[in-house]
């Protein structure tokens, strides 16, 4: 950790670097052609003519083959020597970056970017990119770690001088919050990505043995064993003659939409969204809170009859879900 | 491939989705592609080094794609004129990229998309994209 002061002097350091170029204006190494035009759009799948078709481009409001405009900054990219890596700077953002590292803000993040197209480029347009170091943010605590957002503006330009476009691009260089972990190797196969699941239910001594019961295959409501009345979710005394003895009944898995809410934000990762949130009437007259699936979200019709089942998730977790029914 | 024309265009319109099955030759290709030979993105080493499972796609390919999204909808007379970027995590080989889209906004001149990609990660790329349909 830098002291105060350090840190301080860091930040002093690094301001001296807004509103500098990071280096001369570069000019594209080829000019646009149709080549690499063409070699992008494989990558991308992308089909549209304008970009490849010369009959077509030359009927369409660009008058010819023009090059997509997201390429923009691919024309003036450092291409080969990117893969010797920087730990020797070569300009001003480089230097900038690795001033952050050596203080320990090591980790390096794209957040945002931005464009805009003064218009497309055509075959033949030498591409000229002049980056300013445009801003560095006040020390910010982020997901990531803490660290300082940089914000460059690049503006690109034709053979004339015109403008083209210009970019902007944030990063966050930061002080990773762990240590990165080399993920071990798998033998040559594809590397196992983590993939979040579902977020698990509490299961402690009053509703574990529900879930065992779906697990089972068997979707469950608690009966009291003093009035017989039913319950849910499961809990361990009776709100009708507070006994503690119960047992349960398995359920028809029949029931109605009494209410729902559908989830388009915020995507939590390991959910298919939107989520279609229910709370069923079941037909032995207690309510479920579940997902409606293979509905869509104006399809939901309070009072729609719906049918449980059991769905099993990728790493083995069951719930009972619903689906609309006759 | 047909045209939209900017008539046709209503405020809270769905395009239709695109899933991109990941794969380690799209994540290559289209850095190479976009002339990107940072390491991290064609060479699987380089990548777990920096704690990542496997090569990602490099923020370029990413707005292809966002790009590609938008005229397949709008059709090859659409001009675009810009574009703001949300990155969110990485997008891997063998990660499924769902592309969707929304008309979020129209004035007499240009009509706005908001595209969102997500993977199982959650969101890779939120965006906005402004372009010009025939009138």
């Amino acid at each position: 950790m830098l002291t105060a002061d350090q840190k301080k002097e860091l930040e002093a350091t690094i301001q001296q670097f807004v509103g500098k170029p990071i280096g001369p204006a570069a000019t594209s190494r080829d000019a646009v052609n149709e080549a690499m035009i063409l070699q992008w759009c494989d990558a991308m799948g992308d089909t549209n003519p304008v970009y490849q078709d010369r009959a077509v481009a030359e009927k369409s409001v660009h008058g010819g083959i023009v090059a997509p405009p997201m390429m923009l900054d691919a024309w003036t990219m450092q291409g080969w020597d990117m893969h010797k890596g920087y730990d020797e700077p070569t300009n001003e953002e480089q230097r900038l970056h690795k001033i952050l590292t050596d203080a320990g803000y090591t980790g390096v993040l794209g957040t945002n970017t931005e464009q805009e197209f003064d218009r497309y480029l055509r075959i033949g347009d030498e591409v000229t990119a002049e980056t300013i170091i445009e801003g560095i943010s006040e020390e910010k605590a982020t997901g990531a770690g803490i660290g300082y957002f940089i914000t460059t503006k690049t503006t690109f330009s034709d053979a004339a001088g015109a403008q083209v476009g210009w970019m902007n691009f944030r990063v966050l260089k930061f002080i990773p919050k762990e240590a990165p972990q080399a993920a071990s190797d798998s033998g040559g196969g594809a590397a196992e990505a983590y993939v979040p699941a579902r977020i698990k239910p509490p299961m402690g001594h009053d509703n574990a043995w529900w879930w065992n019961e779906v697990a089972a295959g068997r979707i469950t409501v608690q009966r009291c064993k003093g009035c017989q009345q039913l319950r849910h979710p499961p809990r361990p005394m009776c709100p009708g003659c507070r006994s503690m003895e119960w047992d349960s009944i398995e359920i028809s898995g029949r029931g109605t939409l009494h209410t729902f809410t559908v989830i388009h934000y915020p995507q939590f990762p390991g959910y298919e969204f939107p989520i279609c949130a229910a709370l069923v009437d079941l037909e032995e007259g207690v309510r479920m809170v579940s997902d409606v699936m293979d509905c869509k979200p104006e399809d939901l019709k309070i009072g729609m009859k719906l049918k449980a089942y059991i769905h099993e998730d990728d790493d083995g977790f069951k719930l009972p879900l619903f689906r609309p029914s006759e | 491939m047909t045209t939209r024309t900017h008539a046709s265009v209503e405020v809270g319109e769905e395009l239709p989705p695109l899933d991109i099955e990941t794969t380690a030759t799209i994540v290559a290709g289209g850095a190479l592609a976009s002339r990107d030979y940072t390491p991290v993105h064609h060479d699987r080493a380089a990548a777990q080094a920096q704690g990542l499972p496997d090569i990602f796609m490099n923020i370029l390919t990413t707005k292809g794609f966002v790009g590609r999204y938008v005229t397949d909808w709008s059709g090859p007379d659409a001009v675009v004129k810009g574009v703001k970027i949300k990155l969110g995590g990485p997008n891997l080989p063998g990660h499924t990229l769902k592309i969707r889209g929304t008309v979020s906004a129209k004035t007499d001149a240009e009509v706005e998309i908001d595209v969102a990609g997500t993977n199982p990660y959650g969101a890779h790329v939120n965006a906005t994209v402004r372009v010009v349909l025939p009138q």
